[in-house]
Formats: C-alpha cells, structure tokens, sequence
C-alpha cells in the first residue's frame, strides 16, 4: 500500500509555520518516505481493538476550585517578547 | 607533576569522581566540603567540557551558592537521612525549569527565557539538598537520537568525540560519565534517557509513567514523557528515583503511588527472579558485538541465580511506525504554545497569523518542523482515523503483549540499542534511519512501563586479551512492570556488582 502524497504547503498552514520553498521540497519527500514505513500499520487487524491514548487509567482528576499562590504580574510578563501597562503587546486582530 | 596527579588519581578518585553514596559519606563524615565537591565538578567541566559541550550554561556563583547553603545545613546539624542529597552537585537537561535559570530547551525559540519557577523535581531536588546546576545540552525539545538536533551546538562522545552520544538527553549522558556532576536528570519519550545512557556507559532509568511528576518539565508527547536520572551506578539511581517520585496536585497525570524506597532492595540477591528474553529483539541490524555483550550478560544473570526464559513480545515490529504517529500528533499539539506572544522569539507580520507563522518558522529546527508537520497531517480531517485512531489501537496490542508477557516474568532483558554510538553526520540526513535506532527502547513508553540502562560490555577486544582498551560502551536494557521499578534496579544492581563495566572511565576524564 503506497503513501498518500502529503501537501506540505496546506498543512503547514494549519500549523502555522512558515516554510522556504526548499524546506517544503525537502521535507515533502522525507514525510512520503517516513509515511510509507508508517503504512505497514495496516496489515493489522484493529478493527476489534479499543484504543489507548494514556497507559495509566486514571479518570476525572479532579481538585477543589480554591485560590492557590501563583506567580505575579510581572514575573508573568518577564519573558514576553513585548509588553505595555502590565499586558502582553500583540498585533492589531480587530479593526 | 603531571605524572604525579595522575598517579594520585588512580588511587583515590577526586570528588567529582564519586558517587552520590561516596560523596554523602565524606561529606557526613566533614572529611570534604560540598563547596570542595562543587569545584571539583566546575574544575572538570573546565578541563573537559570544550572537548564533549555537554553544557549549554551553568551559573558557577549561583551554585557555589548553594554549596555552601549545603555547608552550613550540615554544620548546623542537618544529616544525610533527613536530606539524602545535602551537598550533591546535579545537573539538568535543558528541559526542566529551575528558577530564575535560563530554559530553551535547545531551541532557539525560547530566546532568553528565564524560568519563573521550579519544577516539581528540582523542588524536589533542592529540599534533599541538591545542588541543582547547569543546562544540559540536547536535542530540540527532545526530538532526536544523537543530540545533533540542538540550535545551539554538537555534543560529543566521552569515549570517542568523533561519535555522538546518543539523544534526546546526550548532554546528561555525556556529563555524568565525564565525571562533570556527580548525577544528572533527564527525559525520555522514546529512549531518550536509556539510549543516551547505552551509547555513553552509564545507568539511565526511565521510571513508569506517572511515577515522576512533569510539571515543570516542557511537554513534548505527553502520553509518553517521563522524568528520569543518569548514574554511575545503580544505587544512585535508586536514591534518586525515592527523591524524585510521587503524586504530585500539579501533574494530573501523576499516580498515587507509594514512594518506593528502592535502596532497600538492592541486595544482590535475584535467585529465583524470572527473566524474558525477547524473540523479537534478536533481530537481523543488531551489532554482532553488542549482541555477544547482551548474550553474556543473560549468561551472567543465570550464573547470579535468575531463571532466563525465551519469550514474544509480537508487535514489536510496530513499535516505531505507532511511536512516530503518536509522538508527532502529541509535539504538533504541545508545541503550538510557541507563538511569539507570551515569551520567547517573536517574528512581527502583518497580523497575528503571520506573526505566529513566522516567528515558528523562524524559531524551530528541521526535525522539529518534521515532527510538526507529521503531527498535523496525522491528526487533520481525513486522516485521523488512519493513522491517529490507528496507531493508538496497535499501541493497545503492543501494551497487551507486555502485561501479558509480565504474567510470565518478573523483568525482560533486551539490548538498550542495535549498536554502539555512530559517528556525528552519519545519520543525520536520514530522518527514518535515526528513527530506528530507538527501536528497542520506544515500545516501553508506548506500554507504559518503566525500564533502565546499564552498562554490559565494549566494544573492541575482550578484557581478557593483552592490553585491552575499552572503545566503545555496550547497554543493557531492563524492562519493567507498571511500577515495578524496585525489581529491574535489583537486578540491576546485582548484575553491576558482579561485573566492572561501571568502573571503566573514558580516557580525556582522567
């Protein structure tokens, strides 16, 4: 079974990560190939099979909803990469 | 005097030589200084650390700090029973916040992030009364087999610096058997502690999923992650396992656990212990020498007492192809944080989604934008069932036949890797080859399981022959049940101290 030829252009765009024309070449055909090891996958039969998506079963960790120390204002902008009056800066989203 | 300090050293190790266990009985005895202990660690890392770069930074005032906070505590009474780590240099990947230390994860997206608090293990760390020093180099957020995938430089082998020291945590490999800290942690999503380990010659444990707490730890597959050290030995290991583990309120994925006391077990005796030795892991690709280590090593344990039955572990064939949908969907997910907006490097563009794309464009490697986009496809519409839905039912069969397998026997015993450490580049520009180097360590946190890495052997001719020269060091690989991390360190243990792999040192530490 062959790999399905991966559009690299239109997913990264819904990853939002910008690639050079090179890199989208480049990384388009490496996928194809990892995808084609990936595809040995279907010679099993999981059609019986639950999934698992964490190997320890815990279930509804839940904690009381109070008011825990947390770290303060400034420490919280310390790192951002632009900042006024105690907010992170951002560009212009409404018009 | 060259000749003379070399000659001191063959007899009594310097302080950055010992073991946590040696260190703690010289410092409660006052026989030496934790500041003496830290020195000793910074004057080695000066003297090695530009021939390996297995430090990305560390802060000397910050820890000589420390050291002598630890002084004073045993001064003041304090003994090494209420804190088992007072006045013990450790270092840490890149991985794990420390407070106010830098936090990049050998990643140039983080910029000059500082970290505002401390990791629930280096919370721990800190009130046993570690030294908590360094940033360890390793791959972009832990994505990679050799370390090579750092934005910021090649750590190299302490054994052969041609070669590279196994990843994603190849600068805590590479540390502990350059005798730069006197232990290290690291993390491991695929192998990333016990390949490293194998490749440089020391003890890596992986303990099970949810025994560690990861808060504090930058995700990257978070069904899988894990918190785990690097040691000389195997009861370092277990020492550090008692001190870094526990349910933890700000890690949901932490389970409520007795904290094991693992020092207790390590008895030597393993007469009777069941061992599996998989069909499956003796597989064409796997180094004639590494395989003769392996063998012998199964030999030695029977010796030791413990029963070796051959067992199957079928899906291990999978393993990797599940492991590389898996961990890809998970790191697409957990890497979105990095935006450009909260912290780290920002990119500016004409509106926020050009500012996004950019700035990760910009910010992120070549492997990690492999991961990202395979990650994305995997999960997208149309695909999800596939590939997604699909690996997470095989990744079902491949626990399966590990619990099954654990209703048979008490550990499983396998190779850590199919070969000694290959040479910087070799790999590099063949994603899937360095894939499958991790094929013997990834189904482990697929299943759940804990699992280490002990040295077994070298590469090159065998002690017995003249002028022997260790090349290359040979890993062992036990697996564990769910939280049977008491078991595979006893073994361990016992094996260790019937052989004298752990004592061999590369030759630029000396």
């Amino acid at each position: 079974m062959s790999a399905t030829e991966i559009d690299v252009k239109y997913v990264a765009h819904l990853a939002r990560l910008s690639l050079s024309p090179t890199e989208e070449q480049k990384l388009g055909a490496q996928l194809n190939h990892i995808l084609g090891y990936i595809d040995k996958l279907k010679e099993l039969d999981v059609s019986q099979v639950e999934p698992t998506a964490h190997a320890v079963p815990l279930v509804n960790v839940t904690r009381p909803d109070e008011i825990q120390p947390s770290i303060s204002n400034e420490e919280a902008l310390r790192n951002a990469p632009a900042r006024a009056n105690g907010l992170f800066m951002v560009p212009k989203i409404v018009e | 005097m060259r000749l003379v300090a070399f000659a001191l050293n063959e007899n009594i190790p310097v302080l950055n030589q010992l073991t946590i266990s040696e260190l703690t009985a010289r410092l409660a005895k006052r026989e030496v200084s934790a500041r003496e202990a830290m020195q000793s660690c910074l004057d080695q890392i000066k003297r090695v650390d530009s021939k390996i770069k297995a430090f990305l930074s560390f802060d000397v005032a910050n820890a000589l700090a420390q050291a002598d906070a630890a002084d004073q505590t045993l001064a003041d009474g304090t003994t090494h029973a209420h804190q088992p780590l007072l006045g013990v240099p450790i270092a840490v990947k890149d991985v794990l916040a420390v407070k106010n230390q830098p936090l990049n994860c050998g990643s140039k997206i983080l910029g000059k992030f500082i970290s505002p608090y401390d990791a629930t293990v280096i919370e721990k760390l800190k009130a046993a009364g570690a030294i908590v020093f360094g940033r360890l180099n390793m791959d972009e957020f832990a994505m990679g087999s050799s370390t090579e995938n750092s934005a910021f430089q090649l750590t190299l082998n302490p054994w052969d610096t041609t070669r590279i020291p196994g990843g994603s945590s190849g600068g805590s490999a590479a540390a502990v058997v350059a005798d730069e800290a006197i232990a290290t942690l690291g993390s491991d999503t695929g192998g990333s502690i016990r390949q490293p380990a194998a490749l440089c010659g020391c003890v890596g444990l992986k303990p099970t999923y949810g025994r560690v707490s990861r808060y504090g730890l930058v995700a990257f597959a978070s069904s899988l992650d894990q918190i785990g050290s690097f040691t000389k030995n195997v009861r370092d290991a277990a020492t550090l396992l008692g001190v870094i583990s526990g349910q933890d309120p700000r890690d949901s994925t932490s389970v409520p656990q007795p904290v094991p006391n693992c020092t207790a077990a390590l008895n030597g005796d393993i007469k009777g212990l069941k061992l599996g030795l998989p069909k499956e892991y003796m597989i064409g690709g796997l180094d004639v020498e590494v395989k003769n280590a392996v063998d012998a090593a199964v030999q030695q344990l029977q010796t030791l007492g413990a029963e070796v039955v051959e067992i199957s572990l079928p899906h291990t064939d999978y393993a990797a192809a599940t492991y590389y949908i898996i961990a890809p969907a998970e790191a697409s997910a957990n890497l979105a944080r990095f935006d450009g907006i909260r912290y780290g490097l920002r990119v500016d563009g004409a509106d926020p989604i050009e500012l996004y794309s950019k700035t990760r464009g910009a910010g992120f490697g070549a492997e990690v934008k492999r991961r990202i986009i395979l990650g994305t496809y995997v999960l997208s519409s149309g695909y999800y069932d596939a590939y997604y839905l699909r690996a997470q039912k095989v990744r079902t069969l491949i626990r399966r036949d590990f619990l099954k397998a654990f209703e048979q026997v008490d550990a499983i015993v396998t190779p850590t890797t199919p070969t000694a450490a290959f040479k910087v580049g070799e790999k590099s520009d063949d994603p899937l080859q360095m894939y499958l180097s991790d094929i013997f360590t990834i189904s482990c946190n697929l299943a759940g399981i804990c699992g280490l890495s002990i040295p077994c052997g070298f590469t090159g001719a065998q002690p017995s022959t003249p002028n022997y020269q260790p090349k290359l060091p040979i890993g062992l690989q036990l697996l564990g049940k769910p939280f049977g991390e008491e078991t595979i360190l006893k073994i361990a243990h016992a094996y260790e101290q019937s052989t004298s792999w752990h004592k061999e040192k590369p030759a630029l530490t000396k």
